[in-house]
């Protein structure tokens, strides 16, 4: 529809009444020269509340949107962001100045959706007290001109203005219109309205809408994301100093995090035949409390762990060497430690150990690489053809000496410390491919033997107190949203009134939205009203 | 589960086979299209003549001799030779709807045995997803015209971008049948790929109804500035302007909440898969802008001022970010050269 026609509507139906609100549109508003500040404040709270403010918050959201899912962003990949930096050095520093790699974290995008907020709850407020009352109110009097209307029918009629009206009224009754009859000094009247449940699933989805962002907030505040590898046999516990990394919210300080105890059994991949992987499968042992039963689960791609609050889920997988070493005194030690794969096809995978034997100069320390199912390229170098552990075998270089696991300082787990092998602190004293089974002795009487490959799984723990309340919202809100956009808000008036040829019927109507439905609704019902149509012709039309 | 190799090939000739029935089926509508025209120009000039005489009629008032006179004169003229109903016309537009029809059904028939061979549903990747896009926009076409005759001139619009999209993704985007990333392996493909598949067709007939709304638009006002006939090639034969308005804002009315409901969806099922339900991946990311601006569509729409072209400006919008959303998310953005991946 044209907006001439909406002003001719409005004007008609406004006719020496107070505005509607939720008739009318949102019409712009002139600023207010020379006013007190009560005045001014209003004017910018109005301003605030207009639907063109909204419209405009909208679009700065989404485009605010933009550079977050353009640039790298901390929360979804630091090494990214990183990486960023070293390429471009100038640039990066400013953008992360500006917040841009970390958006919707940001000040200013929090602004953003917090304006948009306070401008749906300054429109809410009003509009739902408006909707409370036009709810239990009658439909409004009839406009004195209903020719003015687009959906306009009149026609003569013989029977009384009484008849008239009471077919009409039956007629729209039994449709499920709201009827009320006057009179008026023109003629008796009778005004009708439907559809008043659009406004109200207008405003549940905006309400359903603010109840998600409540519960979005909520739960980042008391949610808590981990992470930690664990390979099979091992088992942990839900407390901050189990995991590798740990985020909290705010309200979070890791303390009263729900005890729960995971081992992890075993980890499978199940392959396809051209070796996609189809199935991740966790068996894990988990407990509640220290010595309370002990209970199993099998968690796979889709498919986490849940239990007390806490969301267990199986983010990556790899592969664990285990090592038995032989110490010169005849002592010996296992030891297993996680390779991180670096082929996420046939999964060859490096990583280090670092074992303190007592003395403090004489440390050891392994980096290799493994290959799952290893063959050897040439010169003695091991590569991997196959994800599956078929024939493994370990490319280790053995370090001896000062490993600098005394210092405190962090160290990567999968690496070791190059300055002290640069400053010859430790120093490589072996090179050597073992198969499983086999081992090497070093000069000092040291034996190694590689034993076994154990699987190993990434798990993340979470927790999300609000997370429920948003799908709840967000349900509500997909239905209120539906019906909003399908229910129609339309009225109707009949007028009978005598004139100098006799007695006339005129029909008027106007809808809110979905003219042209109503206008094809208008022309069944006027016909009938009018008396034109019987109601044994309704079916052939 | 291996791949089923012959019927992979079939599929593939399938879908060259609704490539051509689309081509066949655009040729014939835009001779739909061309052969109307005499009888649709004749009516818009009518109507431009009626519209005269109002204005005369109006501004005449109390006039001895009405400028009306004038205007009577040359109507005589054009008036002698009216325009023949077209007989071609028609014809070429029921062939062209059951080329359409044809081309469908052979798409759908391409992607069903292309699920076959692969034994999972058939819109894991991108080519894929992309056909079940273009099978939704003419689905959505179809019913839109089939009842409607007058609206099959949507058609040589509609099909043009759907075939663009199909050859596009033959040539660049095409992907041997092949099983999933595990992943992939669940009931939610079906529920949330579903969704966005179809509420991402619905939305591009949407986006067509807005643009041509648009020519139509600044048809009409011409037309006024010159409150007289205005011969134009495209935009003359297309429907009412309001007609146009009213066409996207219904199919938007249906696709929206579908839109709603595969965010919600994809959020459900990241819940289970990725360990969180929201965590700004670009793909969520674009889905949230393509969502917030098709909102501002819909208050636009409500708003003074904004309705009419600004708000078919915003349709427009809301579809270059569905293209972006599908073209650089799923490539640039998750290749090399970005660092906002995962």
């Amino acid at each position: 529809m044209t907006d001439k026609t909406d002003e001719v509507a409005v004007s008609a139906t406004t006719e020496g009444r107070a505005r509607d609100p939720l008739w009318d549109d949102d019409k712009p508003v002139r600023r207010p020269v020379g006013a007190s500040l009560k005045e001014m404040a209003r004017y910018w709270w109005r301003q605030l509340t207009s639907m063109r403010t909204a419209l405009i918050l909208l679009f700065l959201l989404a485009i605010a949107s933009v550079p977050g899912s353009l640039l790298p962003q901390r929360n979804l990949s630091p090494s990214k962001v990183r990486e960023f930096f070293a390429d471009r050095p100038g640039l990066a520093p400013w953008l992360s100045r500006l917040g841009l790699f970390d958006v919707f974290a940001s000040p200013w995008y929090a602004a953003i959706y917090l304006l948009l907020f306070i401008s749906l709850i300054g429109c809410l407020i009003p509009r739902i007290n408006v909707y409370l009352r036009a709810v239990r109110a009658m439909p409004p009097k009839a406009p004195r001109r209903l020719s003015r209307f687009s959906d306009y029918a009149h026609g003569r009629t013989d029977d009384s203005a009484g008849e008239v009206l009471d077919r009409a009224e039956k007629l729209l009754r039994s449709k499920r219109w709201r009827v009320v009859r006057r009179d008026d000094g023109t003629g008796e009247t009778l005004s009708a309205e439907k559809g008043y449940l659009q406004e109200a699933g207008n405003l549940v989805f905006h309400l359903s809408l603010l109840a998600l962002l409540i519960a979005l907030a909520i739960g980042k505040l008391n949610g808590y994301e981990a992470s930690r590898i664990a390979i099979e046999g091992e088992e942990f516990c839900n407390t901050q100093m189990s995991y590798d990394t740990f985020g909290g919210g705010a309200l979070v300080d890791g303390t009263d995090l729900a005890p729960v105890c995971i081992t992890l059994n075993s980890f499978d991949t199940v392959y396809d035949t051209d070796l996609t992987p189809a199935q991740f499968i966790s068996k894990v042992d988990y407990a509640t409390t220290l010595d309370g039963p002990t209970k199993s689960a099998v968690i796979e791609t889709n498919d986490p762990l849940r239990v007390d609050g806490v969301r267990a889920y199986v983010t990556g997988h790899g592969y664990a060497p285990v090592f038995t070493i032989t110490m010169p005194d005849g002592t010996t030690r296992t030891e297993q430690a996680p390779f991180l794969p670096t082929d996420q096809r046939n999964f060859g995978s490096e990583g280090a150990l670092k074992l303190d034997t007592g003395d403090n100069e004489n440390s050891l320390a392994l980096q290799g690489f493994l290959a799952p199912t290893s063959q050897d390229s040439g010169d003695g170098v091991i590569i991997s053809t196959d994800p599956r552990l078929l024939n493994p075998a370990v490319a280790l270089f053995i370090y001896q000496g000062y490993t600098g696991l005394d210092t405190g300082k962090p160290q990567s787990v999968y690496t070791l410390d190059k300055e002290s092998i640069d400053s010859g602190l430790l120093k490589k004293v072996a090179a050597v491919n073992l198969k499983v089974g086999e081992s090497t002795t070093l000069p000092d009487g040291t034996k190694i033997t590689f034993d076994e490959v154990r699987e190993w799984a990434a798990f993340q723990i979470s927790h999300d107190p609000g997370q429920v309340w948003v799908l709840v919202s967000s349900v509500v809100l997909l239905g209120a949203l539906m019906m909003t956009l399908m229910m129609r808000r339309r009225r109707l008036w009949v007028r009978v009134s005598d004139d100098k040829s006799g007695r006339l019927v005129e029909v008027g109507g106007l809808a809110h939205s979905g003219q042209q439905a109503f206008t094809d609704e208008f022309s069944q019902l006027e016909l009938r009203i009018l008396g034109r149509a019987r109601p044994e012709d309704e079916e052939s039309q | 589960m291996s791949v089923n190799e012959s019927l992979a090939a079939v599929s593939d000739h399938l879908f060259s086979g609704a490539v051509v029935g689309y081509s066949i089926g655009l040729f014939a509508l835009c001779g739909d299209y061309a052969f109307g025209k005499g009888e649709r120009r004749a009516a818009a000039k009518a109507q431009a003549r009626e519209r005269t005489r109002e204005l005369a009629s109006v501004g005449a008032g109390g006039d001895a001799v009405p400028p009306a006179a004038v205007v009577d004169h040359r109507d005589k003229a054009s008036e002698d030779a009216p325009a023949k109903p077209s007989v071609w016309g028609p014809r070429l537009g029921l062939i062209g709807i059951v080329f359409t029809v044809l081309g469908l059904g052979l798409q759908i028939a391409a992607l069903t045995t292309r699920g076959i061979a692969t034994g999972r549903l058939p819109w894991g990747n991108m080519f894929e997803f992309a056909s079940a896009i273009c099978i939704c926009a003419v689905a959505t076409y179809l019913v839109m015209a089939i009842p409607r005759p007058s609206r099959r001139f949507l058609g040589v619009f509609v099909l043009p971008a759907v075939i663009f999209i199909l050859v596009l993704i033959g040539m660049r985007f095409y992907a041997r049948a092949a099983p999933v990333v595990a992943a992939l392996r669940s009931y939610w493909l079906a529920i949330h790929v579903s969704a966005a598949t179809i509420a991402s067709g619905i939305l591009l007939v949407s986006a067509i109804c807005s643009w041509l709304y648009l020519v139509k638009a600044k048809h009409e006002a011409h037309e006024r500035e010159t409150g007289d006939y205005v011969p134009s090639r495209i935009a003359g034969n297309l429907p009412s302007a309001a007609t146009l308005d009213r066409l996207a804002a219904r199919t938007m009315t249906f696709a929206f909440p579908i839109w709603t409901f595969a965010i919600i969806t994809g959020a459900i099922w990241a819940e289970a898969a990725w360990g969180r339900y929201w965590g700004w991946d670009p793909k969520e990311t674009w889905a949230f802008i393509s969502w917030v601006v098709y909102a501002v569509y819909l208050h636009a729409r409500a708003t003074a001022g904004w309705k009419g072209k600004r708000a078919a400006y915003i349709n427009l919008l809301g579809a270059a970010t569905m293209a972006f959303n599908f073209i650089v998310v799923n490539t640039v953005i998750a290749g090399l050269h970005s660092y906002s991946g995962l």
